[in-house]
């Protein structure tokens, strides 16, 4: 099989001073048929991940099946525990007295639910990772401070470093550069 | 103040035209990113941190020899006997958790509520509810007698073949606490992570730059990252609040469900949790005080946030004022000879002088709140605070110790006194406390970076350019 061959650069990052301007190049850039691309900010932006097209996540389904796995798994150990395995008389109260069993139950579908969504938001962000080409450029040390980015890849189908930069322009960023692997 | 057009709904925040605003004028990115940043990087270590530092440090080390003791001798160096049974350790069990719960009420109600003028005490908030829940969690390990076998609460198959018991409130406490504990970390870590990413670039030295990268795992600011990021961080909220309710809630169980005159009443449960808010915003006073006022962070936190406190203060303290009421109501209208009798002996029996202490700590004292000119008057405020902490404190003596040393049978009424190792178990535990919390101020920013930009106006995307 042959190797894709891997584009010179990584893409090309246009530099914004505020969200309004971000979200702004952003629809631009997803009007103009751009797919491959991201928007970073110093803090969550709604309308940038809309521009993007990414509408949805799939981090509420992970907390929902933590949620239901915790709380079911913790029923079912008790049951087992109290019914099956280890039935114990206290003051003469059904074996399978569930309204003690519902405090444990309700604290593991907080838990895993809650667990769930931590591990899976981070898998989903594919992180941690500690490297990544947009960190090549030095401007973007402020994309945790007070700059905003958007960066159109080179996997894009519609890339081309000559168009693509032109088109940026058109954004009036405050500066535009190229990413290197 | 950030005022979304779509999202504006009654909850929302609007300040009354002649309340504080959440951040002093004059504030950019940049700037409330260095203010609160720099505390940490740039700001040498002081003496008064210093000072601080070795006070609590000094009673970390009498809470190490004080369970060090423990450990070799057992619980009878303790004055817990038969019938007060649970003594100190139970009573700063409940104060501790009860603290951490305004952290939580910070972190995750007022989010859901769409209170952005949480944004800038949330963090230490947090920080709050962990290092109060670890004090806490030591209290019931160390009552265990033998704290080395504290693993046994947990199910687990075991070669005894045995199993916790699961209709009993202290195997509940367990799963609440330790539930608890784990949640609130990983909330307060996924809520720092963004800003672990600007301590990285802040950062001049390797060591710090490391670390803080590390924390970071990458973070890039993404926008995709961000959608995900803040559905995680409103479900984490949405699992939070019933979760705090309900481990205040079980812990009353501990007491509710049992037998025992003055416990077993219904009103426990909300009553416990208006109590854990009540003692835990006098915390956040507490610590919010000094902070903003050695580090100088007075345009970040406000006197808007002193003076909602000192609200929510007043309101709860309400809530546990109506729960004494009603427990003397009750006690009398049941027409129960033992709860009548336990009410006698709180008012005039051998603890008399603490319940009335408490009375007017918890309930005479803090009325003064409702004067507007001492809400805004920050050593008022941090007095009432400490006033509040220790009537809460008070409470929990009261109901544990009068309610035990006098129940049934006159034959095994007993009298419980605290020893010098109760006190040093105590007064350890706030050294715990003092210290983990000077470190974290020194380590890691205390107010939330991203979430005091976000309050920024210019954060808002003008609907109408981006349209």
């Amino acid at each position: 099989m042959k190797q894709p061959k891997l584009p010179a650069i990584y893409g090309l990052m246009a530099e914004f001073e505020g969200s309004t301007d971000l979200v702004i190049a952003t629809k631009a850039a997803y009007a103009a048929g751009y797919r491959k691309m991201d928007a970073y900010s110093p803090f969550p932006i709604e309308e940038a991940s809309e521009a993007l097209g990414f509408h949805k996540t799939r981090v509420p389904l992970i907390v929902l099946v933590g949620a239901l796995l915790g709380g079911s798994g913790a029923y079912a150990l008790q049951y087992w525990i109290n019914v099956i395995s280890f039935p114990l008389n206290v003051g003469g109260r059904p074996w399978h007295s569930w309204p003690a069993f519902i405090v444990p139950t309700f604290e593991m579908t907080v838990l895993f639910g809650g667990l769930a969504g931590v591990f899976g938001m981070f898998a989903l962000n594919g992180l941690p990772m500690p490297h990544h080409p947009v960190f090549n450029d030095d401007r973007f040390a402020r994309v945790t401070r007070d700059r905003f980015f958007l960066c159109v890849e080179a996997a894009d189908p519609k890339f081309d470093l000559v168009s693509t930069n032109e088109f940026m322009e058109s954004l009036k960023p405050l500066s535009i550069s190229e990413v290197p692997h | 103040m950030r005022e979304g057009p779509e999202e504006k709904t009654l909850l929302q925040d609007v300040p009354w035209p002649d309340e504080p605003p959440v951040m002093l004028p004059g504030e950019t990115y940049g700037t409330v990113t260095d203010t609160i940043a720099d505390a940490v990087l740039k700001r040498p270590i002081g003496l008064g941190w210093m000072t601080g530092f070795l006070i609590a440090g000094f009673f970390v080390m009498v809470l190490l020899v004080a369970v060090t003791y423990l450990f070799i001798r057992g619980v009878g160096i303790w004055g817990i006997q038969i019938p007060v049974a649970w003594g100190f350790a139970i009573i700063n069990f409940v104060w501790w958790i009860g603290i951490g719960h305004a952290g939580t009420l910070i972190s995750a109600i007022l989010l859901l509520l769409k209170q952005t003028w949480r944004n800038s005490i949330n963090r230490f908030a947090e920080a709050m509810t962990l290092f109060a829940v670890a004090c806490a969690g030591m209290f019931p390990i160390l009552h265990l007698g033998r704290p080395w076998l504290a693993y046994w609460l947990f199910p687990y198959p075991s070669s005894m073949g045995v199993w916790p018991q699961f209709r009993s409130p202290l195997v509940w406490d367990v799963f609440a606490v330790s539930t608890y504990a784990t949640i609130s970390a990983v909330f307060w870590y996924v809520g720092l992570v963004p800003d672990f990413a600007t301590m990285r670039e802040k950062a001049t030295h390797p060591i710090p730059r490391k670390v803080y990268g590390l924390l970071a795992m990458g973070w890039r600011g993404s926008a995709r990252h961000w959608k995900r990021y803040e559905s995680l961080y409103i479900l984490l909220a949405g699992l939070a609040t019933p979760l705090v309710l309900s481990v205040h809630t079980v812990v009353s169980f501990d007491f509710a469900i049992a037998v025992v005159p003055g416990w077993h009443t219904t009103i426990f449960p909300p009553y416990f949790v208006a109590g854990a808010i009540y003692s835990g915003f006098a915390m956040v006073l507490v610590l919010a005080i000094p902070i903003r006022k050695f580090y100088h962070l007075e345009s970040l936190i406000t006197m808007r946030h002193l003076q909602n406190s000192a609200k929510v203060m007043l309101a709860t303290g309400l809530i546990v004022g109506y729960g004494y009421f009603f427990e003397t109501f009750i006690g009398l209208y049941s027409g129960s000879t033992y709860e009548r009798f336990m009410l006698q002996n709180r008012w005039f029996g051998q603890y008399a002088p603490l319940y009335w202490a408490l009375i007017l700590c918890n309930i005479l004292l803090p009325q003064l709140l409702w004067i507007p000119k001492l809400r805004s008057n920050t050593v008022f405020l941090f007095l009432i605070s400490l006033d509040i902490l220790i009537g809460m404190w008070l409470e929990r003596f009261v109901i544990v110790i009068t309610s035990l040393s006098r129940d049934f049978l006159p034959s095994s009424w007993g009298h419980y006194v605290p020893t010098r190792w109760d006190w040093a178990v105590f007064t350890g535990t706030l050294g715990f406390f003092s210290i983990a919390m000077l470190i974290f101020i020194r380590i890691m920013p205390a107010i939330s970076i991203f979430e005091m930009r976000q309050l920024l106006p210019e954060s808002e995307v003008k609907a109408d350019e981006a349209a």
